[in-house]
């Protein structure tokens, strides 16, 4: 079985390894520099007060092509498990049906669900391997920007405990690609049909993809809330809707290298704060520091709900069981259905 | 002996339509058994659901006394060649031979590499370049060589020329000398079975329609000729299977286990051909009744 | 050895045919007591048939004790037909032809003569066979 497993997946795997020694080289190509880069910002040694230099280490970074590398990184780690669902998950059992060959290799003495589950253990553990190797090496590779994005203290797009970049870094591709592969595989039990079983996976996976962020990952732990004074003169947003004269405004909060999940302004009742907006800033004669100051007086707090950086690594964890808990009741569902189903 | 399938009140439904009906048969071992039938009779169904390939609507089946594929021991005692011979087309025949070798303990590798020289198939060629016969002829060995006791070939040599149909039935029944092996053979030509099959199932719509060694099936069918009679006329021990008749002549194959006496008949022997296609005959036309026909007989007397 | 050949056509069981043969070559000498027959894989490999039919052949020229299974080597051939039926032969080859002249002289051309004889053998097969 597991020469045969081999055989029938040499082809992807030396797709996958020259892939692979593709990404090592440009990493390898550009990686020096970007060190380099970032020793002599100093930002290595910095402990406090350290946004402007990472500023504008980030600046620099972005004329470059290292720019470019950092994002065909995290675009590759989102694309490869979906990849490796399309590619090695979905034909592995649906193509025997569609060649007919499941009529060749379930006649052996071995039982067809001893057949699937050898195959989806072996290229699993190839999946994660592959998937977990790539993610290490551009890990390494984005390493000073990552701290660069930290220091910065601001919560910019560079932060890697929040969406977009936590998925793509850390260990949680590793088990997104776990969890694609048996979903492919699982798709083409059912549908038998290895294209509809692509599309099939690509759907179901990209849904999950999208909505793991939005609906799970910010309760993975119960998030930190805090509350701070509202200061108008330093608030991100002050927005008046009309009619019916409510006011929305936002303050600023930062908290380096945190995922801020919401920002509410609270009146001191407690209650969140829409209004109704007074005439210092509705009025067009009236100018913006009276609106400012009438807000002020209001002792508006702000109630944020956010992940500290330090809790990058547990919410990974969490994140890489979810999807392996995931993988693993799919795989069983396959091998259950491939025995039972016979049409 | 346990039998070498055993199906009873057998059947398989797609939807509205039953591909395989209240099949009920006990196939002895250590026979070539020919399955005969026109195209969707439902001979792949049987074979299907003797490998394990399908699982029954209704019915049982029990192979080599145990449910089909159902561990690892039965699946090593029942060889199988599809329709069409699915191989691996990017594998070679080596790598074809490795592999079924890895997945079955018995494999006979020795057997598997002679035979394949034999044939004079090149190991390092890639299945999908090899002819028809080729091809048939590598997963007969392939099922062979995992020394099985019974051989399930779901029309095998439909799609062969003459003398690749030759050479695989030469290999085939060399083997079942050698090994003793059970062979189910499926086609809806009666000619590739005439040679080799010693016990014969027909199968038409779904249904079987006899059963049966073939030595026994030939020397109680009579095909007997006289004057013009209804067929409802003759003994019950002599059923007809089927009639036709003209003004003044009847001519009906009956089916009787002693020989017709009755000196206003002439009976003779038909082969296994005719027979088949009486019973095809019968199948889609219903019970014999009185036919008029002017003109010939529709059988031919072949001794 | 003797090699086997089956006529598909001529109407004859095959098993018949196989020990047809097999008396044929005892009478014409190809065939001598000691000599091996080909195994039944041989047979049924060479001829595409069904290995019982030659078991079949092979048990029916026992039980007329021309030839013995020995297990685990063959079967071997055990009386020569020679000697004793050439004399039975001679003189059914002297009936046979004073019977055909008769038939020439009451006017029958070699189709019909031919046609009589085949009936003739054919209904004596078959009451042989049941």
């Amino acid at each position: 079985m597991i020469w045969l497993s081999w055989r029938q997946f040499r082809t992807q795997a030396i797709v996958a390894g020259a892939a692979l020694v593709a990404v090592a080289i440009a990493l390898l190509a550009t990686g020096p520099h970007l060190a380099a880069m970032f020793d002599n910002s100093g930002l290595a040694t910095c402990r406090t007060g350290c946004a402007t230099d990472a500023n504008n280490f980030i600046n620099q970074v972005r004329g470059t092509n290292a720019d470019l590398i950092f994002f065909g990184g995290i675009i590759l780690l989102y694309l490869v498990p979906a990849l490796i669902g399309l590619f090695w998950g979905a034909p592995m059992v649906a193509r025997e049906f569609e060649a007919g060959t499941f009529r060749l290799a379930w006649n052996q003495s071995v039982t067809r669900s001893r057949w699937v589950a050898v195959k989806l253990g072996l290229i699993s553990l190839a999946a994660l391997a592959t998937t977990g190797l790539l993610s290490l090496m551009i890990s390494l590779w984005s390493g000073p920007l990552y701290q660069a994005a930290q220091k910065a203290g601001q919560n910019t797009f560079n932060n890697k405990i929040g969406p977009p970049l936590f998925g793509a870094t850390g260990i949680a591709p590793v088990g997104y690609a776990a969890f694609a592969f048996a979903l492919g595989v699982t798709a083409g039990v059912l549908i038998r049909r290895t294209i509809p079983a692509m599309a099939v996976t690509l759907v179901i996976f990209a849904a999950v993809q999208i909505l793991m962020p939005i609906l799970i990952q910010p309760h993975l732990i119960p998030p930190v809330q805090a509350t701070a004074p509202f200061n108008a003169n330093q608030a991100n947003e002050i927005m008046i809707t009309s009619p019916g004269n409510t006011i929305t405004v936002v303050g600023n909060y930062s908290h380096p290298g945190a995922w801020i999940l919401s920002n509410k302004t609270i009146t001191p009742s407690g209650r969140v704060f829409t209004g109704p907006a007074a005439r210092a800033c509705t009025s067009s004669s009236a100018a913006p520091q009276q609106c400012s100051n009438w807000l002020n007086s209001l002792h508006l707090r702000q109630l944020i709900s956010y992940q500290p950086a330090s809790r990058f690594w547990p919410l990974q964890w969490l994140e890489l069981g979810i999807y392996l808990v995931l993988a693993v009741g799919l795989g069983w569902l396959s091998v259950w259905q491939v025995r039972r189903r016979r049409a | 002996m346990t039998a070498a399938i055993e199906a009873r009140g057998l059947g398989k439904q797609y939807g509205r339509r039953w591909a395989l009906t209240d099949c009920t048969l006990s196939i002895p071992a250590g026979h070539v058994v020919g399955l005969v039938g026109p195209n969707g009779a439902g001979k792949t169904t049987l074979i299907n659901l003797s490998t394990g390939m399908l699982a029954p609507t209704a019915g049982s089946i029990a192979v080599l006394g145990k449910q089909p594929a159902s561990d690892p021991g039965q699946l090593a005692k029942v060889g199988y060649v599809a329709q069409d011979t699915p191989t691996y087309s990017g594998m070679s025949v080596e790598d074809h031979l490795r592999f079924v070798a890895h997945m079955n303990p018995a494999w006979d590798n020795g057997m598997a590499v002679k035979r394949v020289q034999q044939l004079g198939l090149d190991l390092k060629q890639k299945a999908g370049k090899l002819s028809g016969g080729q091809r048939a002829q590598l997963a007969l060995t392939l099922a062979i060589a995992k020394r099985p006791q019974l051989l399930m070939l779901d029309e095998p040599i439909a799609s062969l020329d003459p003398l690749a149909r030759r050479e695989f039935l030469q290999i085939l029944m060399e083997a079942t000398a050698e090994q003793e092996l059970s062979v189910v053979m499926s086609s809806h030509l009666v000619a590739d079975l005439e040679r080799v099959a010693d016990y014969l199932i027909v199968l038409v719509a779904s249904r079987v329609q006899i059963a049966g060694e073939v030595d026994n099936l030939l020397a109680t069918h009579h095909l007997v000729t006289g004057p013009r009679r209804d067929p409802d006329a003759l003994p019950l021990s002599q059923r007809v299977i089927t009639a036709s008749h003209t003004d003044r002549q009847s001519t009906m194959l009956v089916r009787s286990d002693e020989p017709v006496v009755d000196p206003s008949w002439s009976a003779s022997q038909i082969d296994l051909e005719d027979l088949v296609l009486a019973y095809m005959g019968q199948a889609r036309d219903g019970s014999p009744g009185m036919t008029d026909q002017v003109g010939t007989k529709v059988l031919e007397e072949k001794r | 050895m003797i090699e086997f050949h089956l006529d598909s056509r001529s109407g004859v069981a095959p098993y018949l045919q196989l020990i047809q043969q097999v008396r044929q070559a005892l009478r014409l000498g190809l065939l001598r007591e000691g000599d091996q027959l080909p195994t039944v894989k041989e047979v049924s490999g060479a001829l595409a048939i069904n290995p019982n039919t030659v078991l079949k052949a092979y048990r029916e020229l026992e039980y007329e004790g021309l030839a013995a299974a020995k297990p685990g080597v063959g079967t071997f051939v055990t009386k020569t037909l020679t000697d004793e039926s050439i004399a039975a032969h001679q003189q059914l080859a002297k009936d046979l032809l004073c019977w055909y002249r008769e038939a020439r002289a009451a006017g029958l051309d070699t189709e019909s003569i031919d046609g009589i004889y085949r009936q003739t053998v054919r209904s004596a097969l078959q009451e042989e066979a049941v």
